[in-house]
């Protein structure tokens, strides 16, 4: 049997989820025995095989139209989808963003900041994604396997790997939903 | 037909998102080359309302590759706002955990991201390019890089508990004393991490060696240099003044970073998240300046520590002692960089304050008013709090490495594509080398869209007219 193949990305987060997965350290060369790695931020496939992987991995909430893209092609294209951290579980800290308008955010970072010169304006180019209000990936597709922390302590993340590498549904309870 | 548009997207082994746009002209030729950051959050907008001493703990989430660049710049800014002055061994061991996430930040990019394309080649298969590849091509080599990042982030768990958004500095000081024992287990990994850097340095220079053509022809442009250095113009990554030079190595300026708004401005483009700063004087374009290795290197005379001093000097021999314009070189640089990391935490471990318990001030001098200025491992990163006297956040203004080296990261894109894309059959190898020239940079684009957040890159061919011709991806 072929090793399953796995895909991850990140949408509105930080990158930490996935640095606390190079923190499982060693391991990680275990983690690449078990499975292959597809499109990854640290590999240079730009997206999921069209004929399918077996585990999506994706860290981050979705804050703006291309990560719901991101998350559609994504979900379209596994069997498995992981929400690796709070931001994806929940909406994380980039949620607080909606407390406020998203018009008054922008306004903030792109006018009113006092190093700001009098260019200052919001980008607006057809190339840039549209912010939207900051949710969990499963208001936008259905996730399989929930993964909390800020970020997930890297033993959850390579218990969490290599069950679903080895065809098993990972069984988050007790002490690997407490994180460090 | 008309003349097409190349869309890389997203940009991949950088951190966050990214999309470049190339326009070609109707002879295969490129006009201009874009690089959009393409993501936005709002950091500057949403901590309103906080407590001055929750920052540390929030902005940390704008990146989880140096959340320890955020997490002591606020509290730097957070010392402010509270008149509350580290004691020195406070200062020691937020410098040791910053020194850790140099040498983990540095390791990782040059083995795990920039790694593949200097050992395995601009032009492999995509598919292997990568730190699988690598594990595929010297397994040993691979290991050590993975034990050389645990070093940096042990040392930053040891001290804050967690490796990524770890809980530690405070205003005033740090909530935890360094143990004899915890001291005694870093020393013993110094040694592996100095050699493995050493080994890094060795692959760099003889790589530069073979691509000496490429080199030399791969987005070398002329701007300032900006960042912190120390009173005698050595190396600084920590504290100090910030020192910015002319692109032929003339003194500009020399300020406390707290008056960083009578020197430098942000410009914004209406096709990217990531504001363009730039020097006042000189205005924008002309003001632009670079940060980060290359930066750091080029505005410092010497480094304190005797083997990085030793690598510094060939390193500045290059060009004869003018600032490096190469972009390519900011590995090197990268690699110089880490080692002083290293050898500094022993420098840090040896002092005789290093175990003291004297790490909080207590004393408060409220002033409402903080900027809190380090240099994280891309670059100079600047807090700005003003709160009201309850100590509420009334405004932030966050200035990141990354955005400081947009221009130059856009001109490199822009160079780059002129240099090696022709058309009409673009090459796959010839758009990961646009890639490469983000790379370089090690942008972290999550950083740099805090306002703006991440940065995905992807390319799609346009004719003239903007209809879509083609998109190439890299499957």
């Amino acid at each position: 049997m072929s090793k399953p193949k796995v895909s991850s990305d990140w949408l509105a987060g930080c990158a930490g989820c996935h640095m606390s997965l190079l923190d499982m350290d060693e391991r990680i060369l275990q983690v690449l025995e078990l499975a292959e790695l597809r499109s990854t931020p640290i590999t240079d496939f730009k997206e999921p095989d069209v004929t399918g992987v077996d585990v999506g991995v994706l860290e981050g909430g979705i804050s703006n139209t291309y990560n719901e893209e991101v998350a559609h092609k994504m979900r379209s294209r596994c069997k498995t989808l992981v929400a690796l951290g709070d931001c994806a579980v929940f909406g994380g800290i980039p949620a607080m963003r909606n407390f406020f308008t998203i018009e008054e955010a922008l306004r903030r970072a792109y006018v009113e900041t006092p190093s700001t010169d009098e260019s200052g304006k919001i980008p607006s180019d057809p190339e840039l994604a549209v912010p939207t209000k900051v949710r969990a990936l499963s208001e936008i597709v259905p996730v399989d396997v929930f993964v909390p922390g800020c970020p997930p302590d890297a033993d959850v993340i390579f218990y969490v790997l290599s069950e679903l590498a080895q065809g098993r549904k990972p069984e988050l309870k007790d002490e690997l939903l407490h994180w460090h | 037909m008309g003349s097409q548009k190349i869309t890389i997207e997203p940009v991949t082994r950088i951190e966050g998102h990214a999309k470049v746009t190339i326009q070609m002209n109707d002879n295969g030729t490129v006009d201009h080359a874009y690089l959009h950051v393409n993501e936005f959050r709002g950091f500057e907008k949403f901590c309103e309302g906080r407590m001055y001493f929750e920052m540390q703990m929030i902005t940390p989430r704008i990146c989880g590759i140096c959340p320890v660049s955020h997490h002591l710049a606020s509290a730097k800014a957070s010392d402010m706002v509270a008149g509350s002055p580290p004691p020195r061994p406070a200062n020691l061991l937020r410098e040791l955990m910053h020194m850790g996430q140099i040498v983990q930040s540095h390791g990782m990019h040059f083995f795990e991201l920039a790694g593949p394309d200097l050992l395995l080649g601009f032009d492999a298969d995509p598919a292997i390019r990568n730190v699988v590849g690598l594990v595929q091509a010297n397994a040993d080599l691979t290991v050590s890089a993975v034990q050389l990042r645990k070093w940096g982030q042990e040392i930053i768990h040891l001290l804050g508990g967690r490796r990524v958004h770890p809980s530690f500095a405070v205003p005033g000081g740090v909530n935890k004393a360094l143990q004899k024992s915890e001291r005694d287990q870093i020393l013993r990994g110094a040694d592996d991490a100095i050699h493995t850097i050493q080994v890094g340095l060795s692959i760099m220079k003889d790589w530069a060696e073979k691509n000496a053509e490429d080199i030399q022809k791969f987005a070398v442009f002329k701007t300032g240099y900006f960042g912190l250095i120390t009173p005698e113009d050595g190396l600084e990554l920590y504290s100090g003044n910030i020192r910015l030079i002319s692109q032929d190595g003339n003194q500009l300026e020399r300020f406390d970073p707290a008056s960083y708004l009578d020197h430098i401005a942000e410009h914004v483009e209406n096709w990217s998240y990531l504001k363009f700063p730039y020097y006042k004087k000189l205005g924008y374009p002309g003001g632009v300046y670079r940060v980060g290795p290359l930066g750091r290197l080029n505005i410092a005379d010497h480094i304190d520590t005797p083997l990085a001093n030793e690598e510094f000097k060939k390193y500045r021999a290059i060009n004869a002692g003018k600032p490096i314009e190469n972009t390519l070189y900011y590995h090197y640089a990268r690699l110089i960089e880490a080692l002083f990391a290293a050898e500094r935490v022993k420098v840090l471990l040896d002092d005789p304050d290093i175990l003291s318990t004297e790490i909080l001030n207590t004393h408060r001098n409220f002033s409402g008013h903080g900027v809190g200025v380090i240099e994280a491992p891309r670059g100079t990163l600047i807090h700005d709090y003003t709160t009201n006297p309850n100590g509420q956040i009334t405004a932030v203004n966050l200035i990141v490495s990354t955005g400081h080296n947009n221009w130059a990261m856009s001109e490199a894109v822009d160079s780059v594509a002129k240099t090696y894309v022709r058309g009409p059959n673009v090459k796959e190898g010839m758009l990961n080398r646009i890639e490469a020239a983000i790379r370089a940079y090690d942008p972290c684009l999550s950083c740099s869209t805090h306002a703006v957040g991440q940065m995905p890159i992807h390319v799609d061919i346009l004719s003239s007219d903007g209809l879509l011709v083609d998109t190439l991806s890299k499957e």
